[in-house]
């Protein structure tokens, strides 16, 4: 079977983007290779790890359990339109005051799913964070310290001393 | 790993996916959520010769309340199940449920009906459909069929839905002051479970009256336990009621084993479960109020 390719046009962090894909490649290959944007890393590549973690017409999937293809028309936010736009940069700079992160390949998927929890805005509890963050494997931290440095930019944006974008 | 190579389509509407599905059988996969396909072809256990992406059919989504029963559309993903009004209003159990179902970025993308078609004997939403006496709802070309879901789940993975049809919808009837437990263990919050039950009961003055005994991540498949059922029936929620519930269990499940756990200790686990769920629900009878 020769490789089946398809046109797709789609937003990545917000610049319009159009190529012409093969059907099975899965969307984290697509920015890596095509793109360049290598801030998204690929861990266990079937949905295990959460290294891959993006954002696709505003919610939160996995990169590699996504086809290329399917994102024709749609809006991609990875951790390099994230850091751009500011939205986080109160996250990343408690990452850095806590050590939240050794090697930092998980780090991308951290932030990206950490997001999620500050964008619903409301005060979690550590047990919470941890639930939301589970699907996140970190190798080195033990996750206590970005569990501490997520709590404390909830706790500064809820005190209404966190981000200003 | 990378998918091998597959031919795709980015279906428009039904009747497309029922031409294409009669047309090429089990050499074409269904894409919904992709949550377990994608890694199936990821890691190559999968190799379709052809997908067809079923995402953008606006007829399969969707979630309703109407004479007496909910219809989840197949589409419908696991994180608008988990809040939808609806959901919790009529059906607390698998409101209770979806709690443990996957994790965050999984629950955005992974949908109702993917869930029920894979038949994954670990997975929660086949259990919540067996106990709430679900019927599914498939499609070909040569018309629809109502498949109940004691007669759906076959096996491991293996389903009564023929390979030239399509689930789209599940019907769940909602019944009058039922109790409703969803328990399960698992190794890391939204990870497979490795024992798990779903109980639907009818209590009387107290007393048993019916009910449905779910249990998954035992079987092959979600199985009722019948035996356990009897052995509460008519009894009053105590400490000895559950002791002979779990008792009777034995004679209903008979545990795979794999790397997570034997099968004594699967069925151990099921018995720890069933404690709990029954005294859940006297807690509950006594406290809650119940569904409408």
């Amino acid at each position: 079977m020769n490789e089946e390719t398809m046109p797709i046009s789609l937003t990545v962090n917000g610049e319009r983007v159009s190529r012409r894909v093969s059907v099975r490649q899965h969307l984290v290959d697509f920015l890596r290779i095509e793109l360049g944007l290598t801030g998204t890393h690929l861990g266990c590549e079937h949905g295990s790890c959460g290294a891959c973690s993006i954002r696709v017409d505003g919610a939160l999937v996995r990169g590699c359990l996504m086809l290329a293809v399917q994102t024709d028309g749609s809006e991609v936010v990875t951790i390099e339109g994230l850091d751009a736009t500011g939205e986080i940069a109160d996250l990343q700079a408690a990452f850095v005051e806590r050590n939240a992160l050794q090697c930092g390949f998980c780090t991308p998927g951290m932030l990206m799913t950490a997001a999620e929890l500050l964008r619903a805005g409301a005060r979690q509890t550590r047990a919470e964070i941890r639930a939301h963050l589970a699907g996140n494997f970190c190798r080195c931290t033990g996750y206590h310290a970005v569990v501490d440095a997520v709590a404390a930019s909830l706790d500064r944006r809820a005190s209404g001393d966190g981000n200003r974008v | 790993m990378k998918p091998p190579k597959f031919s795709y389509v980015r279906a428009g509407g039904l009747p497309q996916v029922l031409e294409l599905l009669e047309a090429n059988g089990q050499e074409a996969q269904i894409l919904a959520g992709g949550q377990s396909l994608m890694p199936a072809l990821n890691m190559r256990l999968s190799q379709p010769k052809l997908l067809i992406d079923i995402n953008r059919i606006e007829a399969l989504k969707g979630i309703s309340f109407e004479a007496g029963q909910v219809r989840i559309g197949a589409l419908a993903r696991h994180v608008e199940v988990a809040s939808s009004p609806t959901v919790r209003q009529y059906l607390p159990l698998i409101a209770e449920a979806m709690v443990h179902v996957a994790h965050p970025a999984v629950r955005n993308r992974g949908t109702f009906g993917g869930s029920i078609a894979l038949a994954d004997p670990a997975a929660e939403l086949p259990a919540c459909a067996l106990a709430l006496e679900a019927r599914f709802v498939v499609a070909s070309s040569e018309g629809r069929r109502e498949i109940a879901a004691a007669d759906f789940f076959k096996g491991m993975q293996t389903t009564a839905r023929r390979p030239n049809e399509l689930l789209i919808e599940t019907l769940i009837p909602v019944r009058q002051n039922r109790i409703s437990v969803f328990l399960e263990l698992a190794r890391r919050h939204g990870d497979f479970a490795i024992a798990g039950l779903a109980f639907q009961l009818l209590l009387e003055d107290g007393m048993v009256a019916d009910g449905r005994l779910a249990y998954f991540a035992s079987e092959e498949r979600p199985t009722l336990g019948l035996r356990a059922l009897a052995a509460i029936r008519g009894q009053r929620l105590g400490p000895a009621t559950a002791e002979a519930a779990i008792a009777a269990l034995a004679g209903d499940l008979a545990p795979i084993a794999n790397a997570q756990a034997s099968a004594k200790m699967r069925l151990h686990l099921q018995g720890v479960l069933t404690r709990r769920a029954l005294a859940a629900a006297h807690a509950k009878s006594t406290s809650q109020p119940r569904t409408p």
